[in-house]
């Protein structure tokens, strides 16, 4: 990994963490309804996996979803409209926050049902090699999943027919409020693997170059041998399982101490000590995310609500193998068009802001190691 | 039946390279009810997949498969094991397109005998047309003749919106005739199985069968009935069933599920709305009873929509 690499990959982090802390405050002010997952102290896995993936590669994940969309690429004005319940959303306000999709970006999106998803990234798989090429299937979930059927099936058939998916547990040590202790029979999660004879291991999910190195390493296989993956990133997250969830299942004290362990803290140190950044770098970056997310809110409360005929928009594909005739008493079916919508590519803000591009090399002298931007939540 | 559906399976699988078949039993076993007997010869494991006793990873593969753009079709031992996968077709295949504002589509099929077989008691003898009906985003075929079935199963496979695809295993061994020449039947679309003037009866599957039975019996005592078999339930095509009930005045809807909130009742519901002024007696409904299926053979065919029963129907919208 290059330095400029080493520099964008924290912007990644970043822009993840600065998004979700304006999410909830818009949460907080009724601007975002529903269900709101947040991803803050686990950003590692997720910028980690998506940095090795090639772009016709693709995904599936829970509804824990905003850093996967992000890390992606997919355009945060879209994804704030999402959450807004916005006709500019990524699926005009049909998702929310459970339901990032991005197919243009091989992004099949966040799934709300726990474990839901885990039989698709296998058909995802199947789907591949049926194909004959040597794309790959991501797929990420939480500690909850493992104790539901399909994550089995789903293990099973990937293992026996070679489905190059790789399946990536993010223990955040947390299914809602119950702790793995008290869900799990076995505490390794990743060990669950040897019943199917899936190449498996631990990472350390706080580490974004270990999580880097160990998807690398399972995505290697998954496009050559054709096999599955199935990888524990230990990591952890800050705020509760939802918006709604005060954590009282666990104690200050807890996540004090995991917070230390930032995986933005953490890689922040490693561009001061390592590849020659200054503070004043990170203390630039972290100003040019922000002033993305001010820009982001901009578009969102310039953006209409959906139109409600749009309702009806979106649940069939329009095809001449119905009796449309028929079929258009149902509004559903009227409003039915036959191609797949792409989400559209929006102009770059107006005022630009911070250049993006990581700034020229410092004079290795000015390095200073220090506490980096205050990112803990 | 059981030849005219493999033959529609075997013409668009070659005609398709993405069209690929999994289920239990569907290749080395030539398929649990034979109805995939030699694909897997001709189309090789890859197409033609045996999988594990697991029906939630059989739809959900589906399913993934079908969001990168290939067209599975999950076949389901039967229908009662649709259950365990009830999950994947309610929750992820009809939801996807919509969650995702138009970006996704799942052309897929799943398919597989629905309802009462032979003496196979309460879990091996369910009508579940109805839970699929209820759900937006899906369509729902049940074909009763043989030309129906392939007619209707190129079409399931070739359309780009999740089919729930539910034949029968009674009619497995149906005879009938099938087009020589290459056709398909749209989803949606209802047919005059027997055209009659006095009284319309609505029915799929192997009640429209039994409704056809009923019907030659009931002209023997001179009461010319017309059968309507809607086909598809979701998408209705409701007008022909109106233009029926219109012209004779009578209806009564024969259904193998079960009375309460069974399909019947919302094509009942549609019925005396929009005929109101043409009825003369009130829709009438045959369903099963109201209990779970009994094993013995008398209490089986007591259970079910028995010909008797539709006749003793009919006799009641015609006041008889």
């Amino acid at each position: 990994m290059n330095r400029d690499e080493a520099f964008g990959l924290y912007k990644q982090m970043l822009l993840i963490r600065r998004f979700e802390e304006r999410c909830a405050q818009l949460y907080v002010e009724g601007r975002i309804g529903g269900f709101l997952h947040l991803y803050i102290g686990q950003e590692a896995v997720g910028v980690g996996a998506m940095s090795v993936m090639r772009p016709d590669d693709y995904l599936i994940a829970y509804y824990r979803d905003h850093g996967y969309a992000l890390a992606r690429g997919t355009d945060p004005r879209l994804l704030l409209a999402e959450l807004c319940g916005k006709f500019t959303g990524i699926s005009r306000g049909k998702g929310g926050s459970m339901h990032f999709y991005d197919v243009a970006r091989g992004n099949f999106g966040g799934d709300g049902i726990v474990g839901g998803h885990l039989p698709l990234a296998a058909g995802i798989g199947y789907g591949i090699r049926l194909r004959n090429t040597d794309q790959v299937c991501l797929c990420f979930f939480g500690d909850g999943a493992v104790n539901e059927g399909a994550f089995h099936e789903a293990l099973n058939v990937s293992a026996l027919w070679d489905l190059p998916v790789v399946y990536i547990i993010e223990n955040n040590r947390y299914g809602m409020g119950t702790s793995i202790d008290r869900a799990s029979s076995v505490k390794d999660l990743y060990q669950r693997a040897s019943a199917y004879g899936i190449p498996r291991r631990e990472i350390n999910g706080m580490d974004l170059l270990a999580v880097r190195n160990a998807v690398t390493e399972a995505i290697e296989r998954a496009r050559t041998e054709k096999r599955p993956t199935l990888l524990e990133a230990d990591t952890y997250r800050y705020r509760g399982h939802s918006m709604s969830d005060p954590g009282k299942y666990r104690t200050k004290e807890e996540v004090e101490e995991m917070m230390k362990s930032d995986p933005i803290l953490l890689w922040g140190k490693r561009l001061l000590e390592q590849e020659r950044f200054t503070q004043a770098d990170l203390d630039a970056v972290d100003k040019e995310v922000l002033a993305r997310m001010d820009e982001t809110v901009a578009f969102v409360e310039a953006s209409p609500d959906p139109p409600v005929e749009s309702m009806y928009e979106d649940v069939y594909v329009r095809s001449p193998y119905i009796n449309m005739k028929a079929a258009e008493k149902d509004p559903a079916w009227r409003a039915a068009i036959r191609e797949d919508r792409v989400p559209p590519a929006l102009p770059p803000p107006a005022p630009a802001a911070a250049p993006a591009a990581a700034p020229a090399a410092p004079n290795p002298a000015e390095a200073t190691v220090q506490a980096t931007a205050k990112v803990g939540s | 039946m059981r030849d005219a559906l493999n033959q529609a399976m075997r013409e668009e699988m070659a005609r398709d390279p993405s069209v690929f078949i999994l289920g239990e039993e569907v290749g080395a076993y030539q398929g649990a009810y034979k109805v995939t007997q030699g694909l897997l010869a001709q189309f090789g494991e890859w197409r033609v997949r045996d999988t594990p006793i697991a029906e939630e990873a059989i739809a959900g593969v589906a399913v993934g498969a079908a969001f990168i753009g290939l067209r599975p079709i999950a076949e389901m031992m039967t229908f009662n094991f649709s259950l365990l996968a009830l999950d994947m077709i309610i929750n992820h295949a009809a939801k996807y397109r919509y969650m995702s504002g138009g970006q996704v589509r799942c052309p897929m099929v799943m398919r597989g005998p629905s309802g009462a077989a032979a003496q196979v008691a309460a879990q091996h003898s369910q009508a579940f047309e109805s839970i699929y009906a209820y759900v937006p985003g899906l369509v729902v075929a049940m074909p009763s003749t043989p030309k129906d079935a392939k007619g209707m199963l190129k079409s399931a496979i070739r359309d780009d919106n999740p089919v729930i695809f539910m034949e029968n295993e009674v009619l497995y061994n149906l005879k009938g005739e099938v087009p020589e020449e290459e056709y398909h039947i749209p989803l949606g679309l209802a047919e005059v199985k027997r055209p009659g003037r006095d009284v319309t009866i609505v029915a799929w599957s192997r009640p429209c069968v039994t409704a056809l039975a009923a019907a030659t019996k009931l002209a023997e005592e001179g009461i010319d009935v017309e059968v309507v078999d809607p086909r598809t339930l979701r998408p209705l095509d409701e007008d022909l069933i109106f233009e029926s009930v219109r012209k004779t005045g009578r209806c009564v809807v024969v259904e193998e599920g079960w009375r309460i909130a069974g399909f019947g009742a919302e094509i009942s519901d549609r019925v005396q709305r929009e005929c109101f002024d043409a009825l003369d007696a009130p829709v009438i409904r045959v369903t099963s009873e109201d209990v779970p299926m009994p094993y013995a053979k008398t209490l089986e065919k007591a259970y079910l929509p028995q010909p008797e029963k539709i006749i003793d129907a009919v006799h009641r919208v015609m006041y008889r």
